[in-house]
């Protein structure tokens, strides 16, 4: 159980990035953020992957506070971030050097496998092309096995048929372990498509907004008009956070809303 | 008539696929023949303006349009390197010079790796010694030479402590520069699985560090074979700066360009190695060079 109590972030510079978000993630759920710019979705992120502090409030996994990196939580960033000088299988395996040489390149051969990019094993990352250096982006996150994967933006600089494609692996390779998911995006599509929840945040401080559960069995069909009225259900919740106008529902309430699955 | 000069049409483009299909396939099989030309008759083309030049100037003295008297032709500098290499002299120049280098080469690239690494990675380090640093770089480095001849005395000491002083900054303002440029998202990944400190250095910092590193180390060495020079012209009785010192004293101009014959042979030699040393290190590089086939 991941739970975030009422974390709130301040930069130094006096940015207030995020306020007060709650909410309780069951394990094996996939929760998908979304929200216009500078909505402290990534602030977000960076707190649960213990990058950042928060200024306020906690980060707890099963009853662990959250305050650096974390064994049990994985992320994977917009950008692959693989390490150049080292080959795509030394990459999938860099968070195993505690292993045995023997268990890791075993796992790392699976993995190889799993992501099919078994021939690239000895290429070096700058012999990919994006798409195949996000899925070794995604092995390396995968192969320790964490409870909690963050994914920031994790397909948004990819072409719109390597991002479905990326998606619909990501959802496979999740039927393995079936770790917890938290997916930062700005694409209505993606979170329908991958995700049990939806949560929407509105900017300037950032914070939550409206919860949207997605009660659709998977594999979804992106062109089932069930799947289109969730879309534009998120849609509307997303033009809504941003209409100053409307003012935020009550916190007491959108706690709990964000607490119940 | 039409229908069949239309089937010729189809038979001619169709044999020239094939035509096109085979000369691919040949030219799959070719490539170690040219490919083996084109390796070596590149390096090939730059030795044909030195060589070209040389020979002109042998055939210039010896139809005796010039007496070659202060500019020696190639056989006459030749013969020099021959006599010096005969008596032993050569070897001694040569072991005097090079050892300097080495010594030099050595402190600096020490002094200036510890401290650059220092300045890279602790800003408050970098705030309290790089202005000094910086400060001591903008001197020209032969101003040292009467100061050094003062402190250490006219023989070995002062010379590679000028050698030393001259491979210090290269090195020690590349290595601060690339940890400093090392890239954070980089860093953050090593964070994310938790690297401890010299898990970190070990692991990320070092191998992003490599390639500014050897680069500094070759404009280091470079600036070591400078300073050989300045630190031989002040009063030394053998090495390849003392051969210049002499053949200009005693008139003797084919010692002289031989002496810089071998300084060239001799650096690019060293720089060379340094190259061939960490090309494995560095194989993983995306470099312009290595794409388009030059190096």
């Amino acid at each position: 159980m991941l739970a975030l109590d009422r974390v709130g972030k301040t930069y130094p510079n006096g940015v207030h990035a995020l306020e007060r978000f709650s909410a309780r993630i069951k394990p094996g759920e996939i929760v998908a953020i979304i929200g216009g710019s500078g909505c402290g979705k990534s602030t977000l992120l960076r707190a649960i992957a213990g990058l950042d502090r928060a200024s306020t409030g906690t980060v707890t996994l099963d009853d662990a506070a959250i305050t650096a990196p974390h064994a049990k939580i994985g992320i994977i960033f917009q950008e692959p971030r693989l390490l150049p000088w080292l080959s795509v299988a030394d990459n999938i395996g860099f968070g195993l050097s505690d292993l045995p040489a023997d268990i890791r390149r075993e796992k790392v051969d699976r993995a190889l496998t799993r992501v099919g990019l078994a021939d690239k094993a000895k290429a070096w990352p700058r012999e990919l092309s994006g798409g195949q250096a996000q899925r070794v982006a995604i092995a390396r996150a995968l192969v320790p096995q964490p409870e909690v994967l963050l994914l920031d933006e994790p397909f948004s600089a990819l072409d719109a048929f390597t991002r479905r494609d990326l998606q619909d692996h990501l959802l496979d390779l999740w039927k393995d372990t079936r770790p917890t998911l938290i997916l930062v995006t700005h694409d209505v599509d993606e979170a329908v498509v991958l995700a049990d929840r939806v949560l929407v945040m509105r900017p300037r401080p950032g914070r939550l907004f409206e919860v949207i559960n997605v009660n659709l069995a998977r594999p979804r069909d992106r062109a089932s008009p069930l799947f289109e009225n969730f879309k534009r259900h998120v849609l509307t919740a997303l033009d809504r956070s941003l209409d100053r106008n409307i003012p935020d529902a009550d916190p007491k309430s959108m706690a709990g809303e964000a607490m119940w699955w | 008539m039409l229908h069949s000069s239309a089937r010729r049409v189809l038979a001619m483009t169709m044999s020239a696929e094939l035509h096109v299909t085979r000369e691919r396939a040949d030219a799959i099989a070719a490539p170690p023949a040219s490919a083996r030309l084109r390796r070596y008759a590149r390096p090939a083309l730059g030795l044909l303006l030195p060589l070209g030049l040389a020979l002109f100037w042998e055939l210039w003295v010896w139809l005796g349009y010039s007496n070659g008297r202060l500019v020696p032709p190639p056989t006459k500098i030749f013969a020099t390197v021959m006599e010096l290499a005969k008596s032993g002299e050569l070897t001694r120049h040569i072991t005097a010079t090079v050892s300097r280098v080495a010594a030099g080469f050595g402190l600096g690239v020490v002094a200036g790796t510890v401290l650059g690494a220092i300045s890279g990675y602790w800003g408050l380090a970098r705030q309290l010694l790089d202005p000094t640093v910086q400060a001591l770089r903008a001197i020209p480095s032969i101003a040292w030479v009467p100061l050094f001849i003062l402190w250490l005395g006219i023989f070995e000491t002062s010379k590679i402590a000028l050698i030393a002083v001259g491979v210090f900054f290269p090195v020690y303002l590349g290595v601060m520069g690339a940890i400093l440029a090392v890239d954070r998202k980089i860093v953050e990944v090593g964070r994310i699985f938790r690297l401890s400190g010299p898990a970190m250095i070990r692991r990320i910092l070092l191998p992003a560090v490599l390639p500014a590193y050897v680069v500094a180390l070759r404009v280091g060495l470079g600036l070591g074979w400078m300073f050989v020079v300045a630190a031989e012209f002040m009063g030394a009785s053998e090495g390849l700066g003392y051969l210049l010192i002499d053949g200009q004293q005693l008139g003797k101009p084919a010692q002289i360009v031989a002496a810089i014959v071998i300084f060239a042979i001799l650096g690019k030699t060293t720089d060379w190695l340094i190259e061939v040393a960490t090309a494995p290190l560095l194989r993983w590089q995306d470099a312009f060079g290595r794409q388009s086939g030059a190096a």
